[in-house]
């Protein structure tokens, strides 16, 4: 097992009945790497983040997590380093549970893998929220005093509480608005650099993949159809459909839009 | 980003709080002072009882009130009070035997068949269907025979048959939990299934059974008793339904006696309801809003005179939209100055909360319940709209002011073919025949890029993908040519693929057939994909209103500028420096 | 929606087959003493053990069953233990009356909470109210002590209604008439308690849906979206609840004949129960099972009708 990779999906097939959601899909991440996953809605990039995270169904194919096999192994059977691979879930209004304060919710990944007692882990509620920002006293609040930003802050440091190597990210920004976006992408982006843990970065919303991913995935259908360098995939797709995805965003400048649209409209009518 | 109602207060924080405040609500507090005394006088009744209720004493069979019978004699000459008063512990032991029986069984078989799902799910809830289909009374008679006259075993059955209540409810509860994403949180933290279920599950589903329990202890009092009532019950104990068909036979004689025992019934069933009453008015409290009676009363203060500019169709100035708060009116759009000419997109953008929803549903005079435009005028067309009264607002909309919405799929009648509601708008607001709306149903439908028009015509929606269906909307809206659309995040809920096409199809219709368009949105990149001119919204007010180039080339409000500058467009990409396994586990 | 309907049928026989077979056992599995009860305490063995041969019971139980279960598929559910006429002919007889009497409930209970229920959904204010206070006092009440006070009023004091009996339809539609209307009343106060609750919720939940708004926009008549769109799209609820109202009557009908002295299905079961007299219990239980199935099917039909997604 070579040292440079962290997890490695080896032709992972899922199927749920007669859909065939998963299609012979290969992956790696690397150590302290971003890989971001795009797609449009149904293409299977959730799926697979999920079954990753050993929430959603494996029908075959290995994911090796540091060497060893982890596919369709549910999380509280997972040993070692595989045992701490974390999730941020898209909506911070559901992914904490409302009647929960901020320190069961932080504690309770620690609890549940045994790592500390309830009293040393209740100490590293301060640190944790420290590393995403916020103050020590939120500890004691609940869910619902917090905006959508600092909710995700939360999902983010209990993603942390158990010093992960890798965490699954499904759409952690897109339920946000716009500037708070971009605070939650740059805290991400520090505690990367800080830890050196490695993101899986589902979303649909290529500028921000673009902006946090080293490498990035295309997913269409359940097949990977593009898997190669932000700035390659982002700014110079090889695929027709990567091509269409990036032309079919509309960008914040009316003068290129226009430019794009025309472009897209040929690619359209030429495929 | 649709509408500015807050999200509901979740209810199940506090646990002391929600026992305090079912308390501190009047009915809530008279109904725990009743069952209270119900079961002290059932626990004690030996002592408060003034004789055993088998007591018989001959010249006191039908007596009046009096001469130590608190209440007079039965048909035996028992006293009916001593009766009342051991009637409550047998009573309230028949319900909380049902009651333990339903519970136990259904929330057990709730909790496994909603979590694990699957062929147990199937299993369970056939037999809870085939429970419930049976009348409950008959059932405990047809069996009445080999159970014999113990009251108890009958409610033991009757516990059975009603715990399809309770499973139903857990059931749903938890399959409304269970995809939560915090409970995928937790299994990914490795909690097992069986904690899973204790710390994230019973939290959520605790208070609607608990609800569920006083209503069931109520229906429980009221079959035993009607058993008792029906001589089913052993007539050598004491219970309320028993007194009852001991005065029914002697009704003729004192009909008075009928009323104690039913009194005793219906005051500790009605115990039971208020109380549950009390706790789900408790849970509801978040999501209601004050009532608008008791606000200040508004004058709408319109604004200056109409436009003189014929090509101005719409000029919104100053106005002021309120919902219902603790303090007063929450004002959500605070002054907002907007126009539009004919032929123009004119795009809103915003974040969350920043008012342009609420702007675009006054347009519509379509605010949520209790909103109210408070001050400020609307010209349309040279007419002020604002605060139009409903009918005459509904001439306007559809015909001259249509609406786009941001989901598509929830905003198709699911219960209708697609045709009907294409044709129903048409026929109203236009006043055409059947046929005539069909034909141009087909045709709008071919216009706006149906492959097949008739298949979607009479489809159902739910047998069209989500960008159809918005196309289907997008058809609907513009089928009586309206001067006015307006399109509230039209794309949003669409993947980028087809959010191209709709904007496509959007901004050819709009130079085709010369409508404005009000397009709400938070996406810059649609602003400049489509728009005009734009307004940038915060906190209910317009920061800034430019025309689109201008905006973006030289933005002059720091706002805007900052929004500008958290749009992810141009960015560098990360460079990855390789790092090892063992660099970070150290 | 053949096949759909075929599927409702084929899951309604294997309830029904279940739960008699269920019945079977428990009753007569469960009944000891059954000739003596019905003889009395003099009987001698002899007498017990012919009347035992006589009725059959002498016989192991699946024999019993099986040559029950035979006679049932042929309409024959055997003779009254206690009434010495066939069960079939008894419950024939009886049907009507309780049948006459449950569904004018269900159809007051339907009208009644569908214009309370949705004129408190609309409008709020004084329905709204209206519907707290029945909630909480209709479902308090129970039906056989509300029957004795109304006897006691309107019977005994007024004098305005007969207290008891039952006059059959095509005798005296009248007489028909005054003779249901107190055990009508007595019976539907509960239903419309949680039926009118419940067309309230469904009615709420409708109007709250997105294409209500979108309807509204595109200029639609108030009239059309309440009564064509929302009341459509609550009517599965509505409904389902109806058919449980119904359950509960055919249960609440039993006490409900008794107060009234009303020769239906109810007071023949209760006496049944009273007496021991098996056979005719489980006539009533099959019978009760079927008119279940046949109302749910009913309102399986509308509902598929109504909501097309169910229709596959």
């Amino acid at each position: 097992m070579s040292d440079d990779v962290i997890v490695q999906c080896i032709d992972v097939n899922t199927k749920f009945g007669a859909h065939h959601v998963l299609k012979n899909v290969n992956l790696t991440v690397r150590p302290g790497e971003t890989v971001g996953l795009v797609g449009e809605s149904g293409s299977g990039k959730t799926t697979l983040g999920r079954a990753i995270l050993g929430i959603g169904p494996v029908s075959s194919g290995r994911i090796l997590f540091e060497g060893n096999d982890i596919a369709g192994v549910a999380p509280r059977d997972r040993k070692g380093n595989a045992a701490s691979i974390q999730a941020v879930f898209q909506d911070p209004y559901t992914s904490l549970n409302p009647s929960m304060t901020i320190e069961d919710i932080l504690v309770e990944p620690i609890v549940a893998r045994r790592q500390a007692s309830l009293e040393e882990a209740r100490a590293r509620v301060r640190t944790l929220l420290d590393q995403v920002n916020l103050p020590s006293d939120a500890a004691y609040r609940y869910p619902r005093e917090f905006s959508g930003g600092q909710r995700q802050r939360v999902a983010i440091a209990r993603a942390l509480a158990l010093s992960p190597h890798l965490i699954v990210c499904d759409e952690p920004v897109s339920a946000l608005d716009l500037s708070t976006q971009q605070r939650v992408l740059d805290l991400f982006v520090e505690i990367q650099d800080r830890t050196g843990v490695a993101y899986l970065f589902v979303s649909h919303d290529l500028s921000v993949v673009r902006h946090i991913s080293h490498r990035v995935a295309v997913m269409r259908g359940g097949e990977i159809v593009e898997f190669g360098g932000c700035d390659q995939v982002t700014a110079d797709p090889r695929h027709d459909y990567t091509k269409r995805l990036l032309l079919a965003a509309p960008v914040a400048d009316p003068v290129r839009q226009a430019d794009r649209r025309a472009a897209l409209r040929a690619l359209n009518t030429g495929a | 980003m649709s509408a500015a109602t807050p999200a509901p207060a979740p209810a199940t924080s506090g646990r002391e709080s929600l026992v305090l405040s079912v308390l501190t609500n009047p009915l809530g507090l008279i109904a725990a002072i009743l069952l209270v005394l119900v079961i002290t006088t059932a626990v004690f009744a030996p002592l408060i009882a003034p004789f055993a209720p088998g007591d018989l004493q001959i010249f006191k069979i039908n007596a009046p009130p009096g001469d130590g019978y608190l209440l007079g004699g039965d048909g035996s000459g028992r006293d009916i009070f001593s009766r009342l008063v051991f009637g409550a512990r047998n009573t309230l032991i028949g319900a909380l035997i049902a009651l333990s029986v339903a519970a136990a069984i259904g929330v057990t078989a709730g909790l496994f068949a909603g979590y694990f799902g699957g062929r147990r799910e199937i299993v369970m809830s056939w037999i809870a269907d085939g429970l419930m289909a049976l009348p409950a009374l008959i059932v405990l008679l047809a069996f009445y025979q080999s159970l014999g006259s113990s009251i108890q075993v009958s409610m033991v059955i009757f516990g059975i048959m009603l715990s399809p209540g309770f499973y139903r409810l857990t059931r749903n509860l938890v399959n409304g939990v269970k995809h939560e994403l915090y409970v995928d949180a937790a299994r990914v933290s490795g909690l097992s299934d069986m904690r899973i279920i204790a710390r994230h599950i019973l939290l959520v589903i605790r208070a609607p059974v608990i609800i569920q329990t006083s209503i069931v202890a109520g229906i429980s009092i009221v079959i035993q008793a009607g058993l008792e009532f029906l001589g089913l019950g052993d007539p050598s104990v004491p219970t309320w339904g028993g007194m009852l068909q001991d005065a029914f036979a002697n009704m003729f004689v004192v009909p008075t006696a009928i009323l104690w025992p039913g009194l005793a019934i219906s005051i500790t069933v009605a115990s039971f309801v208020l109380l549950a009453n009390a706790i789900r008015d408790r849970l509801q409290q978040g999501n209601r809003t004050a009532s608008v009676s008791k606000m200040p009363k508004v004058e709408a203060k319109p604004v200056g005179a109409a436009p003189t500019e014929s090509d101005l169709l719409l000029d919104i100035r100053d106005l002021v939209v309120g919902y219902p708060g603790k303090a007063g009116w929450a004002e959500v759009v605070k002054g907002v100055s907007l126009q539009l000419r004919r032929g123009e997109v004119l795009g809103l953008v915003g974040e969350s909360g920043s008012g342009k929803t609420q702007t675009a549903f006054s347009v519509l005079g379509l605010l949520s319940t209790g909103g109210r435009i408070l001050s400020g005028s609307i010209w349309f067309d040279g007419r002020d709209i604002a605060n139009l009264p409903e009918d005459e607002m509904q001439k306007l909309r559809g015909k001259r002011i249509a609406y786009v919405p941001q989901e598509p799929m929830s905003n198709l009648d699911p219960a209708f073919r697609i045709g009907f509601q294409l044709t129903e708008p048409m026929m109203t607001v236009l006043g055409i025949s059947r046929s005539e709306a069909k034909a141009r149903a087909l045709e709008l439908l071919a216009k706006v890029g149906m492959p097949d028009p008739m298949r979607t015509f009479k489809a159902y929606p739910h047998q069209v993908s989500g960008g159809m269906a918005q196309r289907v909307l997008i058809a609907r809206a513009i089928s009586c040519n309206p001067d006015l659309l307006i399109a509230d995040e039209p794309t949003t809920a669409l993947d980028v693929t087809v959010q191209a096409e709709v904007l496509e199809l959007l901004r050819d219709l709009q130079a085709e057939m010369g409508m404005s368009v009000i397009l709400v949105t938070h996406n810059f990149g649609v602003v400049a994909d489509i728009c005009h001119r734009v307004s940038v919204m915060k906190d209910g007010q317009v920061v800034e209103t430019a025309d689109v180039r201008t905006l973006f080339a030289n933005p002059q409000h720091d706002y805007t500028k900052m929004l500008l500058g958290a749009v992810l467009d141009d960015v560098t990409p990360r460079t990855y420096a390789p790092r090892t396994l063992k660099e970070i586990s150290a | 929606m053949l096949n759909y309907v075929a599927k409702r049928l084929a899951s309604s026989l294997v309830l029904l087959a279940l739960v008699t077979t269920l019945t079977f056992v428990m009753v007569f599995g469960g009944a000891d003493n059954v000739a003596q009860n019905i003889l009395g305490e003099n009987a001698t063995s002899e007498q017990i053990a012919a009347l035992e041969q006589k009725l059959g019971i002498d016989r192991p139980l699946y024999e019993q069953y099986l040559s029950w279960v035979s006679g049932a598929l042929h309409g024959d559910l055997g003779q009254s233990w206690t009434l010495g006429e066939s069960v079939a002919r008894i419950l024939s007889g009886r049907l009507p009356v309780t049948l006459s009497m449950v569904i004018l409930a269900t159809a007051i209970i339907g009208v009644v909470s569908a214009l309370l229920g949705i004129m408190a959904a609309v409008r709020g204010g004084w329905a709204d109210r209206a519907i707290q206070v029945i909630s909480v006092v209709g479902f308090s009440l129970p039906n056989f002590w509300l029957g004795l006070i109304l006897v006691v009023v309107f019977a005994l004091n007024l004098r305005w209604l007969p207290a008891t009996g039952y006059t059959d339809f095509t005798t005296s539609p009248t007489g028909w008439l005054a003779s249901l209307t107190l055990p009508v009343a007595a019976l539907v106060l509960s239903g419309i308690a949680s039926a009118s609750q419940q067309v309230r919720g469904a009615m709420i939940d409708a109007l709250r849906q997105d294409y209500v708004r979108t309807l509204r926009a595109g200029g639609i008549k108030p009239s059309s979206v309440l009564f064509r769109h929302a009341l459509r799209n609550a009517m599965p609820a509505a409904l389902t609840v109806l058919s449980l109202q119904f359950i509960g009557l055919l249960g609440g009908a039993a006490i409900i004949e008794r107060v009234f002295a009303i020769p239906g299905l109810g007071s023949i079961t209760v006496q049944a129960a009273l007496s021991g007299d098996i056979p005719i219990l489980m006539g009533v239980v099959v019978t009760m099972i079927i008119l279940v199935v046949i109302v749910n099917i009913a309102i399986d039909l509308t509902n598929a009708w109504v909501n097309p997604k169910v229709r596959l």
